[in-house]
C-alpha cells in the first residue's frame, strides 16, 4: 500500500494534470504562486493559480542579441530556457522603500517601511537560477551585516524547480557547475517527460504539498528516462568556459587590449546586470515633499555601466566603457570569488541573449584567456 | 586574499540602513569650504552604545537630499561627540553646510576598518596626510597622545594646497607640545609663509626611519598615496607596515550596494584603511 505522502529524498511520478492538485495546495498553504507566463512575446515571471498560465507548448530560441518564441506541437509546459527575468525581483526587488522621515518642530520620525511580501511559492525555477538564489543568499544573508528586506522575502518561499531539459545556444550552466539538474535548495523538482512529471521530493513541505495528487513511486524506467532527458540537455549544451584558471587570469589581465576591443561594441546599457540573478549593486534615492517636512528614501537597482556608478568628487572613477566593462566581468567572475567563495555566475546566458550588441561572456575570457 | 574577508560577527537584525537622529552641537570652521561639524545623538541609548575606532566612518544623512560617507574626526575616547571634518564638494555634503548649530541630521555607522593602532605599542608611526586626508588620521594623533609612552617616535608628515588650507591649524601646536614631531608642506607658498613649500612625500627627505620598527599610516588623494608609498618602500618599510586609507562612491556602507568596490574589496567594510599588501595589485591601476 502506498503511504499518503511520499518521504523526503523519493522520487515519485504524477500525472501532468495533478500539477495543478499542487498548485491548489500551496495556495491553501498561504502561498502565492509566481511562475513562467506567455507576455509580451517573452516567457516572463508572474503570479499564476492555473497550470493552464504556464507557457504550454511554448519554446523559446535564443542566441547572442536575439530571443524568440515559438510555438511546438507538443504540449509541454517547461520546454524553454531562462526568460529575461529572474527571481531576484521577487527577493531583492528593483524598488524597495527602505524608510521615510517626518520632521516636526526639529525632531525627526524615522519610519522603517513595512514592505509586506506574500509569502512566494516559486514555480519553475532552474538549477542556474537556483545556484543564483543560493549566491544572492550570501552575499545577503551571511557577512558582517544581513540584508533584513531579503532575509525576511526569501525566509518562508517554497521552491518547485524544474530540471533543465532543453537549453538554448546562450546557456553554459555546465561549465559553471549549476546545471541542468538541480542538485539541492528545492522543495521539489521536476523533469517533464511527455506523458507525466517525475518529481524530486526535497523537503517536508514538499512531500505536503503532493497531498491528493495521485503519486506512484517512480519506476527505475521513470528515473532512467528522466535522467536522460538532463543528460542530453548536457550534452546539447553549445558554449562552455573554462574556470580553472579564474580568478587569476583576469587579474593578471587588467590591461589585455581585448578591453579596449569589447569596449568598441559594448553600449554601457546596462542590460547584462539587469537581467543578471546574481547582480546585486544598488543605489538610493531621496523622495520629498515640496516643504521639505518628510522624505522618503527608496532603494533601487543600479549598474557598474551606469557612469555615475562610480562618482567621487572630482570625476568619475571608471569614466571609460572599457573600465566599467571591465569592472563587470573581473567582478562576476574573479572578485566575486573571493567576497563571497563563490562565482557570481551561474551559466544561464541571460547576459549573452539580452545583450543589444550581442556581445559573448565566454567569448571574452576565452579572448583575453588567448590561444593558450 | 582571505585576509579580506571578514571576521566580525552579524550586527542585529535591525535595517542597518536606518538613520539615527543626531544633533549639531558645534560648528567650527577650519579652512575655506571645510567646517568640522560636531554631533551628538538624540537618542541617549545611541550615545551609549557608540564606539568607534580611529579611521572609522559614518554615513551622515539629510531627508530629501541624500547621504554621504565622513570619517570620524574626533577622539575615540570621546564618543559622547562625534567630529566630522566637512569639505562642501558635492550636494549632501554642501546642504550640510548649510545647516545650523542645533539643526539635525541623520548618522548611521561607525563603518569600516580602523587603522592599525593596536598593532603598534612600541613601534614608530609615520602619518602621512594630505589636505582633508588628516581628518581621518586625527583621532590616531589624539589616541596616541592619551597614551604617548606606548609608542615610540610619532611623526605627522603634513600637506596642503596653501596655508590657509591647512585644517586644525590651531592644534599643531599642542600636537607638537604631545610629543609629536610635525613637518608641514604646502604646494603653494603666500607671503607669510616660512614653512616648506613642495608636494607631501618630499617630506620623506626631511625624516630619517627604521624601517623595521614603522608603520606608516597615510590619506590623502591617491596619487600622492601612492608616491608616499614608493618613498616609504625606498627606505625598505615593509608593504605590510604601510596603511592607507581609500574613498570610493557608497551608498550603503554595509556591503550591499556594490558601488566601493576596489578589486575584491569592499571600501565600506574591508577598508576604508587598506594593508597595503592586500591591494598592491590594485592600486594605482588606470580607473579601477
Amino acid at each position: 500500500m502506498t503511504p499518503s505522502l511520499p518521504r523526503v529524498a523519493a522520487s515519485v511520478v504524477i500525472a501532468k494534470a495533478s500539477l495543478q492538485k499542487v498548485f491548489d495546495n500551496l495556495r491553501v498553504s498561504g502561498f502565492s504562486l509566481v511562475g513562467p507566463t506567455v507576455r509580451e512575446g517573452a516567457i516572463t515571471l508572474d503570479e499564476i493559480t492555473q497550470m493552464s498560465e504556464l507557457p504550454v507548448g511554448w519554446t523559446d530560441q535564443q542566441s547572442p542579441g536575439h530571443y524568440r518564441l515559438k510555438q511546438t506541437r507538443e504540449p509541454q509546459y517547461f520546454s524553454y530556457s531562462c526568460g529575461p527575468q529572474s527571481w531576484k525581483q521577487y527577493l531583492h526587488p528593483s524598488r524597495l522603500s527602505l524608510f521615510s522621515v517626518e520632521k516636526e518642530n526639529g525632531n525627526w520620525r524615522v519610519q522603517p517601511a513595512r514592505n509586506l511580501s506574500p509569502r512566494y511559492a516559486f514555480i519553475g525555477v532552474r538549477a542556474c537560477d537556483l545556484s543564483a538564489i543560493a549566491i544572492q543568499d550570501r552575499v545577503f544573508m551571511t557577512g558582517e551585516f544581513r540584508d533584513p528586506h531579503y532575509a525576511r522575502r526569501r525566509g518562508p518561499i517554497f521552491i518547485l524547480a524544474v530540471h533543465c531539459t532543453q537549453p538554448v545556444s546562450t546557456c553554459f550552466c555546465v561549465s559553471m557547475k549549476a546545471g541542468p539538474r538541480a542538485s539541492g535548495g528545492f522543495d521539489l523538482a521536476v523533469t517533464e517527460l511527455p506523458d507525466n512529471f517525475v518529481v524530486e521530493v526535497g523537503s517536508e513541505a514538499g512531500s505536503e504539498m503532493l497531498r491528493d495528487t495521485a503519486w506512484e513511486p517512480a519506476t527505475a524506467f521513470d528515473l532512467g528516462r528522466a535522467a536522460q532527458a538532463c543528460a542530453r540537455a548536457e550534452r546539447e549544451m553549445q558554449r562552455q568556459m573554462r574556470t580553472d584558471d579564474l580568478p587569476r587570469l583576469l587579474y593578471d589581465n587588467l590591461d589585455h587590449p581585448r578591453w579596449d576591443e569589447v569596449a568598441t561594441r559594448c553600449l554601457s546599457c546596462a542590460n547584462c546586470t539587469q537581467v543578471c540573478p546574481t547582480c546585486f549593486c544598488v543605489t538610493v534615492e531621496d523622495h520629498s515633499n515640496l516643504a521639505a517636512t518628510a522624505a522618503e528614501r527608496t532603494r533601487v537597482w543600479d549598474s557598474c555601466f551606469a557612469l555615475d556608478f562610480s562618482h567621487v568628487h572630482g570625476g568619475n572613477i571608471r569614466p571609460t566603457i572599457r573600465s566599467r566593462y571591465r569592472q563587470w566581468l573581473t567582478h562576476k567572475l574573479a572578485s566575486w570569488i573571493d567576497q563571497f567563495g563563490v562565482s557570481g555566475c551561474v551559466g544561464c546566458g541571460r547576459c549573452i541573449t539580452w545583450c543589444p550588441v550581442g556581445i559573448d561572456i565566454t567569448e571574452e575570457v576565452q579572448a583575453i584567456r588567448g590561444k593558450g | 586574499m582571505s585576509v579580506l574577508m571578514s571576521t566580525l560577527d552579524p550586527r542585529s537584525a535591525q535595517d542597518p540602513m536606518l538613520p539615527h537622529p543626531a544633533v549639531i552641537e558645534s560648528i567650527k570652521p577650519e579652512a575655506y569650504g571645510i567646517s568640522t561639524f560636531s554631533l551628538a545623538f538624540v537618542d541617549p541609548a545611541e550615545t551609549a552604545a557608540y564606539r568607534f575606532s580611529p579611521g572609522q566612518f559614518n554615513m551622515l544623512y539629510l531627508p530629501g537630499v541624500g547621504e554621504v560617507a565622513i570619517s570620524v574626526c574626533s577622539d575615540p575616547g570621546e564618543p559622547q561627540m562625534l567630529g566630522h571634518t566637512i569639505r562642501y564638494a558635492g550636494g549632501v555634503t554642501r546642504a550640510i553646510g548649510r545647516l545650523r548649530v542645533g539643526d539635525v541630521v541623520g548618522v548611521r555607522g561607525p563603518y569600516g576598518s580602523s587603522w592599525p593602532l593596536d598593532n603598534a605599542a612600541g613601534k614608530n608611526l609615520v602619518l602621512v596626510a594630505g589636505g582633508i586626508g588628516l581628518a581621518p588620521l586625527r583621532p590616531v594623533i589624539l589616541s596616541v597622545m592619551r597614551q604617548r609612552d606606548q609608542y615610540g617616535r610619532v611623526l605627522l608628515l603634513l600637506g596642503a594646497r596653501t596655508p590657509a588650507d591647512l585644517l586644525y591649524n590651531e592644534e599643531i601646536g599642542r600636537w607638537r607640545e604631545g610629543g609629536i614631531e610635525v613637518h608641514v608642506t604646502v604646494d603653494l607658498a603666500d607671503e607669510n609663509w616660512k614653512g616648506q613649500v613642495g608636494v607631501v612625500p618630499q617630506l620623506f627627505y626631511r625624516i630619517r626611519v627604521d624601517p623595521k620598527q614603522t608603520l606608516v599610516m597615510t590619506c590623502g588623494p591617491e596619487i600622492m598615496m601612492r608616491f608616499v608609498i614608493y618613498e616609504a618602500l625606498a627606505r625598505r618599510i615593509p608593504k605590510q607596515s604601510v596603511f592607507v586609507s581609500m574613498e570610493r562612491n557608497m551608498k550603503c556602507a554595509v556591503g550591499f550596494c556594490g558601488h566601493c568596490q576596489f578589486g575584491p574589496t569592499f571600501i565600506c567594510k574591508h577598508g576604508p584603511v587598506l594593508n597595503f599588501a592586500a591591494i598592491e595589485p590594485f592600486f594605482g591601476k588606470e580607473d579601477f
